[in-house]
């Protein structure tokens, strides 16, 4: 068999767009000079991105915790062990439903808004108009937003859990009537710092470098026209969305 | 021609196997106005792009003050172009930042000046090119002959040896395609400049230019001073500087290929 390499192989496209997206990722980071100019942009892209999802997160979270916390019971009365539902959210959330559900919000609400400024700004000529002007895009754009994502996506991730523990308290106490002291100390028994809490942490990190990344780097290669920019932003979700779901599986087969 | 500042020697350029221009050579001198002119579609902003090193040429040289820019690196090329001012099509302003931002960007980024001295520069081009006043302001509340006054600001704020304008006067009216042309004509005076001008305005082109190069079906077909070009014989000049619809240049569509290998001009 012969496989010829072609840029339109469809087998071969997927593998060769990630080496693209490798490279661009190396060249990001290579470039790095921890400048003012780097820390004020970053923070103010921490604010764009960060700061402006945190409505959207908060509001998200409350309702996963109200409804994880109503199936839980209602699963969990049929054996007379309601008073266990603080360590089933607690453990479905800091584990995989806080960094994952953030990570997919965090793609719809930011990662496509980082997608079509980028690519708005080549459609636009400034990415060109900054080449020319001997300024490298990648370090003045790409970088600032990625590492933005990076800062972002922890915060907000524990933003979503604080959040849904929240919706979790109102409904099963304030609700089913289930008693306060039994549901905190379930939880502070059963969620163990460095198996749950840190595994969540670390996953968020990995998902937010990985939806930043494929923002700006779906951005930053958009064909300059409306609908390059159209694809960008609908290439950004949709691979977000599949990719942080492997990540999830491949860092939780290692990290349980 | 003495001591060109540009020298385009023998460039042949391609895109997809499509010949865009072939065996074009210019010698463009310092300090002079230079117009590249020629129909729609035959490489003029091409030839802007192979002078600031974006594209490169199949074959040829391109030789920018003394510099091989066909066969610089990134980091070179990016310290060539730190001499070199562009002016695109639509301005190209950075739309998150106000008309002072957008002017004090090269500074910022390629100068060690204080804030200070960085105001006063900016406050002197933008008096220069008469929009005083509108530091304040963000590009789109711009009308487009005021953008394309700021980005010409930008362009000259480094003090570049060479500015390369992409149709400066496309899309003005006449009053400020004249505003336009006058500061061009002035910057380029003043600063002692080189400005090599693409566009297809041959009324423009009579009152502004010091020399001029035609292009057309992927060769150089004339160059002289705008003078000389309009008192030419030769049937193709004389098509396009008198717009003539019959004559050796095709105004038809010939095949895919071609329409999307030429540049936008």
């Amino acid at each position: 068999m012969k496989i010829h390499w072609t840029q339109n192989s469809k087998l071969l496209a997927p593998i060769a767009e990630t080496g693209h997206c490798g490279i661009f990722l190396a060249r990001m980071l290579s470039g790095i000079r921890f400048e003012r100019e780097l820390l004020i942009s970053t923070l103010q892209q921490t604010y764009l991105i960060g700061a402006r999802s945190l409505v959207i997160i908060m509001i998200c979270g409350f309702f996963v915790g109200m409804v994880l916390s109503l199936q839980s019971i209602n699963a969990l009365q049929q054996f007379g062990a309601s008073d266990q539902v603080s360590l089933l959210v607690g453990k479905s959330l800091f584990r995989e439903l806080g960094p994952v559900l953030t990570a997919l919000l965090f793609a719809g609400r930011a990662g496509t808004s980082i997608a079509a400024e980028i690519g708005l700004m080549k459609a636009t000529s400034q990415i060109e108009a900054m080449q020319l002007m001997a300024i490298d895009p990648v370090q003045r754009i790409a970088l600032p937003r990625f590492l933005a994502g990076l800062i972002s996506l922890p915060l907000l991730t524990a933003m979503f859990n604080a959040f849904a523990i929240l919706g979790a308290v109102m409904f099963s106490i304030g609700v089913m009537g289930l008693d306060p002291g039994i549901f905190w100390s379930k939880l502070q028994t059963s969620i163990y710092f460095s198996k749950d809490f840190m595994g969540g942490v670390w996953k968020s990190v990995v998902f937010g470098g990985l939806v930043s990344l494929i923002a700006v780097y779906f951005g930053y290669y958009a064909k300059p026209t409306g609908e390059g920019v159209g694809t960008a932003t609908t290439r950004t979700v949709v691979m977000s969305s599949v990719l942080v779901l492997i990540f999830d599986f491949i860092m939780t087969s290692f990290l349980i | 021609m003495k001591d060109p500042i540009i020298r385009i020697r023998n460039v042949l350029f391609k895109r997809d196997e499509k010949v865009v221009l072939d065996d074009v050579s210019m010698n463009i001198g310092r300090g002079k106005i230079v117009a590249i002119m020629g129909p729609s579609g035959v490489g003029k902003t091409t030839i802007l792009r192979l002078i600031s090193g974006q594209l490169q040429p199949s074959k040829g040289s391109i030789e920018v003050d003394g510099k091989l820019v066909s066969s610089l690196s990134r980091r070179a090329l990016y310290d060539c172009r730190k001499d070199i001012g562009v002016l695109l099509q639509n301005g190209a302003l950075f739309t998150d930042l106000t008309v002072f931002e957008n002017v004090a960007t090269p500074l910022r980024e390629h100068s060690d000046l204080i804030e200070k001295d960085i105001e006063e520069r900016v406050m002197a081009k933008l008096e220069s090119v008469g929009l005083a006043g509108t530091e304040e302001l963000m590009p789109h509340s711009l009308s487009g002959g005021m953008a394309r006054r700021v980005a010409l600001a930008r362009a000259v704020i480094m003090n570049p040896k060479i500015v390369l304008f992409d149709e400066p006067m496309t899309g003005l009216d006449p009053i400020a395609m004249s505003t336009v042309g006058r500061l061009i004509r002035e910057t380029n005076d003043q600063l002692g400049l080189t400005s090599v001008i693409v566009t297809h305005n041959v009324v423009q082109m009579k009152r502004l230019v010091d020399y001029c190069f035609i292009l057309a079906g992927e060769k150089l077909i004339a160059e002289g001073t705008p003078e000389e070009l309009m008192q030419s014989d030769e049937p193709a000049v004389d098509q396009f500087m008198n717009g003539r619809v019959e004559g050796p240049i095709s105004f038809k569509y010939q095949n895919a290929a071609s329409s999307s290998a030429t540049s936008p001009s």
